[in-house]
């Protein structure tokens, strides 16, 4: 560790314990922040200059096996953009799904320090863990795939809710995940086993379980909730992308009966009209929603134009997309568990869905009246590269630079939503700092996260103030990870090991008894194999459940 | 026409070791089509050459029946033996014609 | 028989692709020796009774014995001092030690590429391509009710694979294994695998892409002249047939081999028959996978692509990855003569590759890590026997279709790792290149 540091002289944003922007002193020890130093510390001049906690990314999709079969489909993606070898770091690759090194490095070089895949298939949960091992610098963790999952759903079906809740904590635990993650809950079935069909209805039967997606989703908000975790489900509905699914979203939050619930990449799930024609926005209703909701959060996924991958755990939906595009794809079944569709992709302007998609990120954002309770994200790299997160701040927070660029898109996709009717609102830096750190650190449960109180996890970015934010937010002036300077007058200065985020939720041992037989019977490698031992962990910290910590 | 390719026998025997005896002697006997064999004037462990544009290998024969390999055609375990009859041009995939390749054959 | 004997369950046999992981070792701990390996078929029995401890010096350099620490430093300098040295194996160990190899290759910038250029390198390329519709094992079991294998014969190459993942198995939607099943075989010659098909198609060697690319017509309903007999050695009645059964199964499997992917059109071979799965999907669900050889050749394809975008056939000459097959790819480079040093891992080049190849490997100071004496050890200035993994260490492979299994050691080999080798060839070579340190593993 290196030695006390105290950051002096720079504009603090701390929302999380009300600092708004004032001038005053940051203590760190031993990778954490503290009260007061010795007067003689080690002292960092922040003149001139912002100082935000490290940015948290509550869903990307950055490791794993989807991850690595776009990596490995798309060589066109990294030619174009290579990271070379330094005296100190990897070379790597970059594009749309840049190699796991580079993916580490350039999350730093945005001040990011924390970072959450969003969709593992707990098959995968190992090679997850080993790409984890090579993305330097940043804390991370990963949500697993549940919600198509048969042997729970055959629990769901014998109604025997306690097993449920127990056989999703040991899920959890055996695969030394995050929390629990819902993609098109019942949708495989169809896709699989029914001719590439899908689930479109929330209260549709899923005959081969007799229970519906909502039955689902409300099972997993009760379990979830009940173990304590951290973080609540994180759900992706169903209906993705698909015209007038606006409802089913407001019912799977309905779902939820006032119970915590997160809702990801809600911009593709907030669209009017008539299914197979164009979408018309429902932003406005979908942020109302929100609004008067207090147990729901949500992440925005928000597309930005130019090169994306979709890579998601919604088969049936990549699928659409290829049909659209003719572009080449990737389906991957994982037995009894969960699948992923990927497709390369392309937003762009002048069409008027593209244009929509962007233009209702945009509303959901400046709708939104609670900014702990929506997260900047692009769904990286569904609707977008992490690498635009500066632009899409540009875009909150410079009133006349995001009328240029209305301007520039579509424009009957523009008319049909409210983006010209007076929505004059830009984000303060002090919002900026509540949806790209302190909320979704709140939201995920991380308390030494998103803040930079006595006690935090000394992951600090301090920014250069611009008039540009565009370029204030591509390089941060220092970053410092678990206090260590990892980037210096913008260059990265050093390689550093982050954390493995997991939860370990107790669970009844007599659930395993009741899980073996289905393995035994159903899945190609053995039970005694399937569970990620200590060893991939590395360096790690068990982020306690709500229960642990009232103990 | 020559197929290298793997056999059960090439398989447990290079656990062996590849420089054991089975295994050498796995891999340089060659399957031929037993009416190809009979003309040419051939039983089973005779000597035959290979040759391609490349190299040569000396293998033993052995006859399968022409609905199991049809006329023309020789299988040969992966090894030693089918490496020197191999070309190196990859036409830039980096893969070498391994399989279905041309080859002479000369009775000794 | 020692008394010191020792059961362990749940261990994997890396032998072939399918890295079956329920193998029951009966392990005697004083001969050093696994003496029964329950449920393995025969190569998998060939590979635990034939993995005992050698007597081979643990190193060599110049065919003299060496000390390890003697080797490393031996190995280290060739490495630094070549200009473009080369990598090249890996299918046969660990990702633990895969990863090394990548770090090795960045520090040097030289070439890393695995046996996938040799085997299903040209899957990959089709991959790049057109995508890949795809599965786990455990859903072929469970739902597949149309298996077709094309330019493979896994009777003999990977024996388990009809019993316990594909054909005869029993699975959630397939309660009555193969009677729920119609099994093709696509095929040159009657293999051994051909008695377990439904329907045997021979087709004419070298016609596997035209073979495809009418399957493709027909699925798109388009008219075919008969004389497609005469191109492909299947006549279209036959074709016709097997379109209708891959449009009417629900849920259908090609696995294919290196019946496609060595022979006349490669990669156009395995994209043909890739492009034709994803046309199917318009009417069922259809996947496909290529059935893969060696242990963890899939963990090679894995580790490669997450560490530098490409799956093999990379080069680090300018500092950073760069991909071309036919260009970094291993027959490549050695018969072109561009290597000029060679690092081996658990892969015998010299002898299988063509011969042109193997006479360069000859020519250039060579670096050889395997279990056994090889032609390539032989040739090696520096050789290192290496534990076998799955037997002597723990560690990740992933097996054919990208499933990571975490293998269990069955007993100590007094022969360091492959990972341990490559540590410290990591380490000498870093100090000597410089570039960023090898990371200490940290827990807190």
């Amino acid at each position: 560790m290196s030695s006390p540091l105290r950051i002096i002289n720079g504009r603090v944003f701390d929302p999380a314990n009300g600092v708004d922007g004032e001038v005053r002193d940051l203590c760190i020890r031993d990778g954490r922040i503290v009260d007061q130093l010795p007067a003689q510390a080690r002292q960092l001049d922040a003149h001139g200059m912002v100082i935000m906690p490290g940015g948290v990314d509550i869903h990307c999709h950055i490791a794993g096996p989807k991850v690595n079969l776009a990596r490995k489909m798309q060589p066109e993606d990294h030619r174009h953009d290579v990271v070379p070898s330094t005296a100190v770091t990897r070379s790597g690759t970059g594009g749309t799904v840049p190699s796991t090194f580079a993916t580490g490095y350039r999350y730093a070089t945005l001040g990011y320090t924390t970072a959450m895949d969003a969709a593992v298939p707990p098959l995968g949960a190992r090679h997850t863990l080993e790409e984890f091992h090579d993305t330097p610098i940043i804390d991370k963790g990963f949500y697993i795939v549940l919600g198509n999952n048969i042997f729970l759903n055959q629990l769901l079906k014998e109604k025997r809710h306690e097993e449920f809740r127990e056989a999703v904590a040991w899920w959890i635990s055996a695969t030394k995940a995050y929390a629990a993650k819902l993609v098109n809950p019942g949708g495989d079935e169809p896709w699989k086993g029914r001719r590439n069909s899908n689930v479109s209805d929330i209260d549709a039967n899923i005959p081969e379980f007799d229970i519906t997606p909502r039955q689902i989703i409300n099972a997993f908000v009760h379990a979830v909730n009940d173990l304590g975790l951290p973080h609540p489900p994180h759900i992706h509905c169903n209906n993705l992308g698909h015209s007038g699914n606006f409802r089913t979203t407001i019912e799977t939050m309905k779902a939820a009966e006032g119970r915590r619930l997160h809702m990801a990449h809600i911009q593709f799930h907030s669209y009017g009209g008539e299914l197979g024609k164009n979408p018309k926005s429902k932003g406005p209703e979908i942020a109302r929603y929100i609004n008067e909701n207090e147990n729901i959060t949500c992440d925005v996924g928000q597309v930005m134009f130019g090169k994306a991958t979709v890579m998601t755990g919604d088969a049936p939906a990549a699928y659409v997309l290829r049909k659209i595009t003719g572009n080449k794809w990737v389906n991957s079944d994982v037995e009894c568990e969960s699948g992923c569709g990927i497709v390369p992709f392309s937003y762009q302007e002048h069409i008027y869905t593209h244009a929509m998609q962007w233009a209702i990120g945009l509303e959901l954002f400046l709708l939104s009246k609670d900014p702990w309770r929506i997260v900047l994200s692009t769904d990286h790299p569904n609707g977008g590269s992490f690498m635009s997160y500066p632009r899409l701040i540009k875009l909150l927070m410079d009133r006349e630079f995001r009328k240029q660029e209305i301007a520039r898109v579509n424009q009957k996709a523009i008319r049909n939503t409210v983006l010209l009717d007076d929505l004059e609102r830009e984000y303060t830096l002090n919002e900026i700092a509540i949806i790209t750190r302190a909320g979704p650190a709140r939201a995920l449960g991380l308390v030494n996260k998103g803040h930079l109180g006595s006690g935090a996890d000394a992951d600090i970015t301090i920014y250069d103030e611009l008039e540009d934010k565009e370029e204030m937010f591509s390089s941060p002036r220092y970053v410092l990870k678990d206090g260590e300077l990892i980037i210096d007058d913008h260059e990265i200065r050093q390689d550093h090991e982050g954390r493995l985020l997991h939860v370990a939720p107790a669970y009844d041992e007599d659930i395993e008894q009741q899980i073996k037989p289905f393995f035994d019977k159903y899945y190609s490698i053995e039970f005694g194999n399937y569970a990620v031992g200590d060893e991939y962990l590395h360096r790690h910290q068990t982020v306690p459940t709500l229960g642990e910590r009232q103990s | 026409m020559i197929i290298p390719g793997r056999s059960q026998k090439q398989g447990t025997s290079l656990n062996a070791g590849k420089l054991g005896e089975e295994y050498l002697e796995v891999t340089s006997t060659a399957e031929l089509n037993q009416d190809d064999m009979k003309r040419l004037g051939l039983e089973d462990g005779d000597r035959i050459r290979l040759r391609t544009t490349t190299g040569e290998s000396v293998v033993r024969c052995k006859g399968r029946k022409p609905e199991d390999l049809p006329a023309g055609m020789i299988f040969l375990p992966y090894g030693p033996s089918s490496s020197q009859l191999m070309a190196s041009d990859t036409a830039g995939s980096g893969m070498p014609i391994s399989k279905n390749f041309e080859v002479e054959v000369e009775v000794l | 028989m020692g008394d010191n004997i020792k059961i362990i369950e749940n261990a994997t046999c890396t032998f072939c692709g399918c890295v079956c992981d329920d193998m029951h070792l009966t392990v005697d701990l004083d001969e050093k020796k696994i003496t029964k390996a329950k449920n393995a078929c025969v190569l998998g029995r060939a590979w635990f009774a034939q993995h005992g401890i050698p007597d081979y010096p643990q190193a060599t350099i110049g065919g003299k014995e060496a000390s390890v620490e003697d080797a490393v430093e031996e190995a280290a300098q060739i490495l630094a001092e070549a200009k473009f040295p080369i990598i090249y194996g890996l299918s046969d160990t660990t990702c633990e030690a895969q990863r090394h190899a990548v770090a090795i290759a960045d520090l040097i910038h030289g070439c890393i590429d695995t046996t996938t250029s040799v085997c299903h390198g040209p899957s990959g390329i089709a991959f790049q391509g057109v995508g890949e519709s795809t599965a786990t094992l455990g859903e072929v079991k469970n739902r597949a009710d149309f298996i077709m294998y094309w330019g493979g014969n896994p009777a003999e190459s990977h024996p388990r694979h009809f019993t316990r993942y594909a054909v005869t198995t029993k699975g959630l939607y397939t309660p009555n294994g193969k009677k729920d099943r119609t099994v093709v075989l696509v095929d040159v010659r009657k293999t051994p695998s051909a008695p377990v098909a439904d329907i045997f198609l021979s087709v004419k060697p070298g016609r596997d892409f035209e073979l495809a690319w009418a399957l493709r017509a027909l699925v798109k309903g388009r008219k075919l002249d008969p004389s497609i007999e005469q191109v492909t050695g299947v006549s279209l009645a036959t074709l016709e047939d097997l379109v209708d059964r891959m449009k009417n199964c629900r849920y259908g499997v090609l696995f294919f081999g290196m019946g496609l992917t060595m022979t006349r059109g490669r990669h156009f071979n395995s994209g043909a028959v890739l492009a034709l799965t994803t046309d199917l999907n318009e009417f069922t669900h259809f996947v496909a996978k290529p059935v893969r050889g060696h242990g963890n050749v899939t963990g090679a394809d894995n580790v490669l692509s997450w560490q530098t975008g490409y799956p093999f056939g990379v080069n680090f000459s300018r500092g950073f990855p760069r991909f071309n097959p036919g260009e970094f790819t291993t027959v490549d480079t050695l018969a072109r003569g561009d290597a000029d040093a060679a690092l081996i891992i658990a892969s015998d080049p010299a002898s299988n590759f063509p011969r042109k190849a193997i006479e360069h490997l000859g020519a250039i100071p060579v670096i050889a890590l395997d279990t056994k004496q090889t032609q390539t050890t032989n040739l090696a200035r520096v050789a290192f026997i290496t534990a076998t993994y799955g037997i002597n260490t723990a560690g990740t492979v992933y097996r054919m279709d990208d499933v990571p299994i975490t293998l269990r050691k069955a007993f100590d080999s007094p022969y360091p790792t492959d990972e341990e080798i490559l540590t410290a060839i990591r380490r000498r070579v870093q100090a000597l290149c410089g570039g960023p340190a090898v990371p200490l593993r940290k827990v807190s």
